[in-house]
This record gives C-alpha cells, sequence and structure tokens, in this order.
C-alpha cells in the first residue's frame, strides 16, 4: 500500500496528547500562512495547508468568557482562553470560581489528576 | 439562476401537541404529527415522495421514518442532514430546491421526541468533544451561559434584560391553550431561580417536553389548490460556524447575521418588512442575540429592546408568539415549532395570540451550542 508520506505515523491529536503526557502544552502551527490553531487537525483551519507543525504553547493567556457551573457538590470555573498565540480554548481557571473575571490574565499548568491530565489556567503574570 | 422564492408553499402543517406524552416513542410522536400534517392539506402518505428528518436518538433518521411511514416505494428524494436544532430549517431550504427541480412533488419535513417521558435529559448523541470533556461542561447550558457573560461584559447586558425574555414568553404563553408552562413568571421568579451555570438560572433555560411536528410542502401552483391559506417559502438562507464552543469566533455574534442577510435577500425584505419572528430560544440569551444578528435591532441593544416590552405581547415586534421554547414546548429540538407557529398566524389560525394582518413571518433555528443557524420568510398569498 503506497501513503503520502506527509501525513505519515501517529495523527496529529496523537502527537498532541503524546506532548501533554511527557508535560508539554503543544499548539499546531502552520508553515505556510504562520498562523496558530487548537484543537490540532491535519491541514491549517486558517489557510487549508497540510504543512503544519506541533510547537510548545507559551501558555500565556487571557480569560475570555468565564462561567461558574453550579454541580450538586461543589461549583468549578469553566472559561474560554484566548492564548497569545491567537487561539482559544475551553479551561478551567484554578481558585475561587466566583473570582475569575473576563480579561484576567492566566498562565497554563499541566494538571494530573488519577488518570486524567489536561492543561488550566492559574491567575497572575507569569513567574 | 431561477429565484425560488415562492416557487415552494407549506402546504399542511401537524403538531401532536403531546408535551407528555408518556408511553409513545420518538417515532410515533413523529408519525402522528405526518398524519395530522397530511391531513391539514388533504393529501395522502401515498402522496410523499421526498423525506426530510432527523432525530436526536437516530443515526439513521430517514431509513426508520420512511419504513414506520411505508414511504420506502414511493420515495424520490430523502435528506437526513443532522446540524442540531437548526436542521429542519437546512431540510426546508433544501426541500426548495429539490421540489422546484422536481426531483420530488411532495415533501414531508418531520419530527418528535420523548425527551420528558423518557427521563428529562438531553437524549446523548454519539459526538464526542474531547478537548471539551475535561472541563465538563453543562452541556448545553454552559456554552450559552459563556455567550450570555461575554454579551454581559461588552455591552452591560443584565440578569433582568435576560429574565424579560423569559417573561415575555409566558405573557405570550399565557394567549395559547396549548402552551405547556403557563403558571405567572415574573422577572424576580426568573432571578431567583436555582443558578446552574452563570449568569444562567433554570428560568432561563427552556422546557423539557415531548413533542411531534410535521411539514407537507409542495410547489406553489399545487398548494393553491390544497385546503389551506397559502404559505408561501420567500426565502431561506444557512450558515455553520462551528462545533466547540471555543472555535466561535465572537460569542456575541453568531452566524444568524449570514443566514438572515441571505433569507432576506432572497425574499426582498428589510427587518422592518418582517411581522412576526419566531426565534429559537433555548436559553434566554438566544432570543437576545437573534434579534440583534437579524437585524431587528443593533448589536448589543438586545437588551434594551426587550426589557422596553417590544417582544411582549402589544409590543412593536410579536416574538415566539405560541410561548417559545421557553414557555411552549421544547422536544430535544425546536427548531421545525418555528416554522409551525409561523404558518399558524399566517394562516390567521392563532385565536387569542393572533398577530393582526400578518403577511410575513420570520423563523429562526438554531443548533448545537450557536453551531448552525437557519432563516426562513415566510409570506402569505399578497406578498408573492
Amino acid at each position: 500500500m503506497t501513503t503520502d508520506a506527509r501525513f505519515d505515523g501517529p495523527g496529529p491529536q496523537a502527537k498532541w496528547r503524546a506532548g501533554l503526557d511527557d508535560g508539554v502544552f503543544l499548539l499546531l502551527t502552520c508553515r505556510a500562512c504562520g498562523r496558530y490553531a487548537f484543537p490540532p487537525t491535519v491541514c491549517c483551519v486558517h489557510c487549508g495547508s497540510p504543512d503544519t507543525a506541533l510547537v510548545q504553547a507559551s501558555g500565556i493567556g487571557t480569560v475570555y468568557s468565564a462561567t461558574t457551573v453550579r454541580a450538586r457538590d461543589h461549583s468549578y470555573n469553566l472559561s474560554l482562553i484566548d492564548l497569545a498565540e491567537g487561539v482559544r480554548m475551553m479551561s478551567s481557571v484554578s481558585g475561587d470560581p466566583e473570582t475569575v473575571r473576563i480579561g484576567e490574565r492566566v498562565m497554563a499548568r499541566i494538571e494530573r489528576k488519577g488518570d486524567g491530565v489536561r492543561v488550566v489556567f492559574d491567575r497572575g503574570e507569569p513567574a | 439562476m431561477t429565484s425560488l422564492r415562492g416557487a415552494v408553499s407549506i402546504a399542511g402543517i401537524g403538531n401532536t401537541r403531546r408535551w407528555n406524552g408518556t408511553g409513545r416513542t420518538a417515532f410515533e410522536q413523529l408519525e402522528e404529527a405526518a398524519v395530522l400534517a397530511l391531513e391539514d392539506c388533504g393529501l395522502k402518505m401515498a402522496h410523499i415522495d421526498g423525506l426530510y428528518c432527523a432525530l436526536s436518538g437516530s443515526g439513521l433518521p430517514v431509513l426508520n421514518v420512511a419504513e414506520r411511514l411505508g414511504l420506502g416505494s414511493n420515495l424520490r428524494h430523502a435528506d437526513g442532514t443532522m446540524v442540531g436544532g437548526a436542521s429542519f430549517l437546512f431540510q426546508l431550504r433544501s426541500a426548495m430546491s429539490a421540489l422546484a427541480t422536481r426531483q420530488c412533488d411532495v415533501a414531508l419535513v418531520c419530527y418528535g421526541s420523548n425527551q420528558l417521558s423518557a427521563g428529562g435529559r438531553l437524549a446523548p448523541m454519539p459526538d464526542p468533544q474531547p478537548f471539551e470533556e475535561p472541563y465538563r461542561p453543562r452541556y448545553p447550558i454552559s456554552a450559552y451561559a459563556l455567550a450570555a457573560a461575554r454579551h454581559m461584559h461588552e455591552y452591560g447586558t443584565t440578569r433582568d434584560q435576560l429574565a424579560d425574555v423569559a417573561v415575555a414568553a409566558r405573557r405570550w404563553a399565557h394567549r395559547n391553550p396549548d402552551a405547556f408552562a403557563r403558571d405567572e413568571l415574573t422577572r424576580e421568579h426568573v432571578l431567583a431561580s436555582r443558578m446552574i451555570s452563570d449568569p444562567l438560572t433554570k428560568a432561563d433555560c427552556c422546557l423539557v417536553t415531548d413533542g411531534g411536528a410535521a411539514l407537507v410542502l409542495t410547489r406553489t401552483e399545487r398548494a393553491r389548490d390544497l385546503r389551506q391559506p397559502l404559505v408561501p417559502v420567500l426565502g431561506a438562507g444557512v450558515a455553520v460556524s462551528h462545533r466547540q464552543i471555543a472555535q466561535m469566533p465572537d460569542l456575541t455574534r453568531t452566524a444568524a447575521e449570514k443566514s438572515a442577510r441571505e433569507a432576506m435577500a432572497q425574499a426582498g425584505i428589510t427587518p422592518s418588512d418582517v411581522d412576526l419572528a419566531m426565534v429559537y430560544d433555548a436559553f434566554t440569551i438566544c432570543t437576545l442575540l437573534f434579534l440583534e444578528d437579524l437585524g431587528f435591532c443593533a448589536k448589543g441593544e438586545g437588551g434594551d429592546f426587550v426589557a422596553s416590552g417590544a417582544i411582549s405581547p402589544g409590543g412593536s415586534l410579536p416574538v415566539n408568539t405560541n410561548g417559545g421554547g421557553l414557555s411552549c414546548n421544547h422536544p430535544g429540538m425546536y427548531g421545525l415549532f418555528t416554522l409551525i407557529e409561523a404558518v399558524t398566524q399566517l394562516r390567521n389560525q392563532a385565536g387569542e395570540r393572533q398577530v393582526e394582518a400578518a403577511q410575513i413571518a420570520l423563523a429562526h433555528a438554531n443548533g448545537g451550542v450557536l453551531c448552525s443557524q437557519a432563516t426562513a420568510i415566510l409570506g402569505t398569498e399578497a406578498t408573492l
């Protein structure tokens, strides 16, 4: 079977997940148009080029919108974070959910709990 | 290009009004609605040669419905487009082309749900979102809460104004004997309701009901010879913007801007020509966003527009005269009911809630989490 070598190997989602397992938060970048994207996909959502790569994210973000999800036992924050690279992702901001404000600066952190690993955000300027 | 303006008409409508239809399946709600829509216009099941449907709990809706209605041998055209609650307006637009080009002659658009009697939860769809699930959004309310929070941040919209949307819907429901929720509702009730995902309370959310609805569509020249007053489709437009709420470019602007522009251009109208608007109000913020994006008020002014009483009975723009998804019914996917109420009004069959001299109605449906948008402009004989 002949395949196109440009697409050989694990897909972008598996590569992104492997990065997270290794403690690295990756974003997709496009070598053709230079823009970033999240979640990772095979071709660039901005220009359609398949010439993409995964690179380490700066982790610097701003809260675009936030809600407190009221569960029976506890409440938690759900936010949309605008990253410095110009992409937006769903995540959660740590600390008291009631005090998370739109426009706050946040910094990414990889959180491991049990079998789960995810990118969350802490408030304040990068150290 | 040939204009489809007025080429197709909604000849028959069916609405089971069984908002708590214990002991019935979703398909049975749909089947009853199909029978009612055919009887409404005087056509028979054997006339149907085009089928359009989507169901929350079926991955192969066309196959199931064609079998259950016995349509198989007559079917020449089918479309099971699934974009959430807007599916049926996407399908209406597809059916306009299929009917006009004689790929079919009588099209049925239909839906059924037993969401309430089956346990009251939104039927889970096989559509995993691995980049959202780790953060446990309450689906779909958290996405709408994020949109509401951003709208409040950018435009100073208040929870009082959102509550006024729910109160207006309830005031219309008081005039509709078929509405599911008809008890008194005040701004204070909405604000004091249980917070689910800030800033949205339980009273900012649509109902959870059962229900079935169906439309029979034919070319307009045939509809003229049928039983009901003519309701031609003057225009339709659709738009898709994202799947995950994080991928929506601007949470205060929906793709309804695009679907409405297309529909109104085809119909040759502007927002000021619209006599009544039926918009998919899954949450109070939806009505506000759509009033802005459909062009009834400027961006950011939806809150003031609603608080002025404009969309309540007696206001300048009758909106969701059946009570909407907030107070009439919301069986999982509500989109088809925006068309049912628009047709009822244009036929002058809306009883106590009838809008005087209604000639042009707008129906707008939303799917997913502000993902898909579809707008239809319906008229009367006089508008052709």
